[in-house]
C-alpha cells in the first residue's frame, strides 16, 4: 500500500480529539484513585462535604493522608443539579414547544396577511427565529448578571416568601432560559421538515390549523422533540457560570423549597478554587477530580441517549 | 358526526363545536405567541441592560488602566481576553480544520465515524470538566501554575470539536466533480485540497472559525481553574504568569458592593456581547442557515 503523508497528517490532526478525550478520562480517573479508595460509595449518599481542619497535622486513613474530619459527601450537590435541570426543563419544553409551533406555523400566516396591506414589509420569519437562536449564545456569564441584577431583584420582591431571590427557581428560571432555544430550533426544523401532504390531508378533513399542528404535526416529530429535550437536558447539567451566580450556594444541606439555595456539581467546584489550593494532602482536589469525573459520567449518559434518540428520528429529519 | 345529519338539532351542535373548536385554535395560538414572547424578551431585556448600563460605563481609562492600582480599568482583562483567544485560535483552527478535512475527504469509513462520535462526545462534556481537567494536568502534574499556555489549550480542546464539525459540512457542500477534475489534472492530494476545496469551502471555514471565536471570548468556566487571574498586564511568559480576562470581570465585581466595580462589570459584559452577537448576527446574516 502507498503512503500518503497529506492523508496521514490530517488522520493524525483528527486523532487529537479522541486522544483529548480519552486524555481527560484518564486523568480524572486517574487523579481521583485515591479518593475513590477513601470515599467508597459514601461519596455518593452523603450529606456532608467538609473539608476538615487543613492546619492540623493529617491523619492516615486505609493508607491514605486525608486532613483530619475531612469527609467528603455530593449527595446535596447531586439533588442540586437534578432538581434544577429538572425543573428548567418542565419550564422549557412548554415555551419552546410553544415558540417552535409559533415560529413555523402561525408567523408565515400573520406575515401573509400583513404583507397584504403593507407590501413593503421585510422578512419577519427569519428575524425572530434568529432571536430565539442567539439566545443560545448568550455567554453563561452574562445571563447570571442579568440573574443578579434583575431575575433575582424580582423574584425576591414579588416571588419568595422569604424575599430572598437566589436559589433553586432562579437557578432552574436562567437555565431554562439558556437551553428553550436548543429544543425550539431542534422542533422548528422538524416542524419545516413535515411533509405537505400530511398537513393537507388533515387540512381536507376539516381542522381547523391548530388542529393541523398539534393532532398531524407534533405526533410525526415526537422523537426528535424528545432528543431535543434529552439535549438540552445535557447541556443544563454541566452548566455553570450563570447557575453559580444565582443559586445561592448551599451546600451541606438538602433543598427543601424552590427557594432554598443550592448549589450543583459543576457550580460548587468552581467555587472550591481557593480551598482546594490549601489543602496540603491535596485529598479535596482529588475529591474534587471524582466530583467532576461524576459529573463527565452523568453528562455522557444524557448525550449519548439523545445520540440514540435522535438517531431513531431520522426518517421525519433527513434533510440531504 | 354522519348521526347528527339526520338529527334536527344538527345546526346548534354543530355551531357549538364549531365555537369550542375555534376557541380552543385560538386559545392555543395565544398560548403559543407567549412562549415565543417569553423567551424574546428576556433576550431584549439582557441585551438593554447590559449595552444601557455598558455605554454609560465605557470610557477612555478603561483601555489604558489596569484593574489593579487605583482599579480605574481594565486593560489587562481586554489584553487577557484577546491574547487567551489569539493563542487558542492558533492551536485550535490547525487541528480542527485538519480533522474537519479528514472527515469530510477520507472519513466515509469506521475510523471517521468513531472520530466522529468521540468528537461529539467532546462537545457533550461540560467545560467546567475540561477546566479542572486542564488543572490537574498543567497547573498541578506539569507545574506551570496559573497561565496563558494552560487557558489557551483548554479553550483550545473546547472549540476544536466545533471546527472539525463545522468544517467536515462546509467542504462536504463542495461538489465531487471539482474533486475528481483536480485529481484528473494529476493534483496530488494535499493540492486538491488547498488549491480547490478549501478555497471553494472557505466562507463555510471562516464561519466557522469566527464561531469559534465567539465561543472562546464568551468562555468563564474553564479559565476559572486556568488563567487564574492577575491585576496587571501580561508578563509576556506563558507559564508560571496568570493572566486576567473579561468574563472574569463580569463575574467577581457585579458582586462587589461600590457602583464603581459595577460599572467595571457591565463595561465587560458589553464589550464580550459585542463581540459575540456581532460575530453571530453577521454569520446568519450572510450565510442564511446555509450551513448548519
Amino acid at each position: 500500500m502507498k503512503i500518503r503523508p497529506f492523508r496521514l497528517t490530517v488522520l493524525g490532526l483528527s486523532l487529537l480529539i479522541p486522544a483529548a478525550l480519552v486524555a481527560v478520562v484518564l486523568f480524572l480517573v486517574g487523579y481521583s484513585g485515591q479518593a475513590i479508595a477513601f470515599n467508597g460509595f459514601h461519596f455518593l449518599t452523603d450529606v456532608t462535604w467538609n473539608l476538615g481542619d487543613l492546619y492540623d497535622d493529617p491523619v492516615t486513613v486505609r493508607g491514605i493522608q486525608v486532613p483530619s474530619g475531612a469527609e467528603y459527601g455530593i449527595l446535596v450537590f447531586i439533588v442540586g443539579t437534578l432538581a434544577s435541570s429538572a425543573i428548567a426543563i418542565l419550564i422549557a419544553v412548554p415555551l419552546s414547544v410553544g415558540t417552535a409551533i409559533f415560529l413555523a406555523e402561525a408567523v408565515p400566516e400573520l406575515e401573509r396577511s400583513a404583507r397584504r396591506s403593507l407590501p413593503w414589509l421585510p422578512p419577519i420569519r427569519p428575524a425572530l427565529a434568529m432571536l430565539v437562536e442567539l439566545v443560545a449564545v448568550v455567554p453563561s456569564v452574562v445571563f447570571g448578571l442579568w440573574g443578579i441584577v434583575v431575575l433575582v431583584p424580582f423574584l425576591g420582591h414579588h416571588i419568595s416568601p422569604t424575599g430572598n431571590g437566589y436559589g433553586l427557581l432562579a437557578a432552574s428560571i436562567v437555565l431554562a432560559l439558556m437551553i428553550t432555544p436548543i429544543i425550539a430550533s431542534t422542533l422548528y426544523d422538524a416542524l419545516c421538515q413535515v411533509p405537505k401532504e400530511n398537513r393537507e390531508s388533515a387540512f381536507a378533513l376539516g381542522s381547523t390549523h391548530f388542529e393541523v399542528v398539534t393532532k398531524a404535526m407534533m405526533p410525526m416529530v415526537r422523537a426528535t422533540l424528545i432528543g431535543g429535550i434529552v439535549l438540552a437536558l445535557g447541556r443544563a447539567l454541566g452548566e455553570t457560570m450563570a447557575v453559580l451566580m444565582v443559586s445561592g450556594g448551599g451546600i451541606n444541606i438538602l433543598p427543601t423549597s424552590l427557594f432554598s439555595p443550592i448549589s450543583t456539581i459543576a457550580s460548587f467546584i468552581v467555587s472550591q478554587l481557593d480551598s482546594a489550593e490549601s489543602d496540603p494532602t491535596n485529598m479535596s482536589v482529588r475529591a474534587l477530580s471524582q466530583i467532576a469525573l461524576v459529573l463527565f459520567i452523568i453528562t455522557l449518559a444524557v448525550n449519548a441517549g439523545a445520540k440514540l434518540l435522535s438517531s431513531g428520528a431520522l426518517n421525519v429529519r433527513k434533510r440531504q | 358526526m354522519s348521526a347528527s345529519v339526520s338529527n334536527p338539532s344538527f345546526h346548534s351542535d354543530s355551531s357549538a363545536l364549531a365555537l369550542r373548536r375555534t376557541i380552543v385554535s385560538t386559545a392555543g395560538w395565544i398560548a403559543c405567541g407567549i412562549g415565543l414572547v417569553l423567551i424574546i424578551f428576556p433576550l431584549l431585556d439582557i441585551v438593554g441592560v447590559v449595552a444601557f448600563n455598558g455605554i454609560a460605563a465605557i470610557n477612555w481609562d478603561l483601555f489604558t488602566k489596569n484593574t489593579g492600582g487605583a482599579g480605574l480599568g481594565m486593560a489587562n482583562a481586554i489584553e487577557g481576553t484577546f491574547i487567551i483567544t489569539i493563542f487558542a485560535m492558533l492551536i485550535a483552527v490547525p487541528v480542527g480544520v485538519g480533522a474537519g478535512i479528514y472527515l469530510s475527504e477520507y472519513g466515509k469509513n469506521k475510523t471517521g465515524s468513531i472520530i466522529r462520535f468521540l468528537s461529539d462526545v467532546l462537545t457533550g462534556t461540560p467545560s467546567i470538566v475540561l477546566g479542572y481537567f486542564s488543572y490537574i494536568v498543567f497547573i498541578i502534574s506539569f507545574g506551570w501554575g496559573f497561565s496563558l499556555a494552560a487557558a489557551a489549550i483548554t479553550i483550545a480542546i473546547l472549540i476544536v470539536p466545533y471546527l472539525a464539525r463545522i468544517t467536515e459540512l462546509a467542504l462536504q457542500q463542495v461538489p465531487n466533480t471539482m474533486r475528481e477534475a483536480a485529481f484528473a489534472l494529476g493534483g496530488t492530494d494535499a493540492t486538491v485540497v488547498f488549491k480547490v476545496i478549501l478555497p471553494a469551502a472557505s466562507s463555510g471555514v471562516i464561519t466557522g472559525a469566527l464561531l469559534a471565536l465567539a465561543i472562546s471570548v464568551g468562555e468563564t468556566a474553564p479559565l476559572i481553574y486556568t488563567a487564574g487571574w492577575s491585576d496587571y498586564t501580561w508578563s509576556g511568559r506563558f507559564t508560571h504568569s496568570p493572566v486576567a480576562y473579561l468574563t472574569y470581570v463580569i463575574w467577581t465585581f457585579i458582586d462587589q458592593p461600590d457602583p464603581h466595580s459595577h460599572a467595571l462589570a457591565y463595561a465587560a459584559a458589553f464589550l464580550v456581547m459585542l463581540v459575540v452577537l456581532a460575530i453571530n448576527i453577521g454569520v446568519r446574516m450572510t450565510v442564511k442557515r446555509g450551513v448548519k
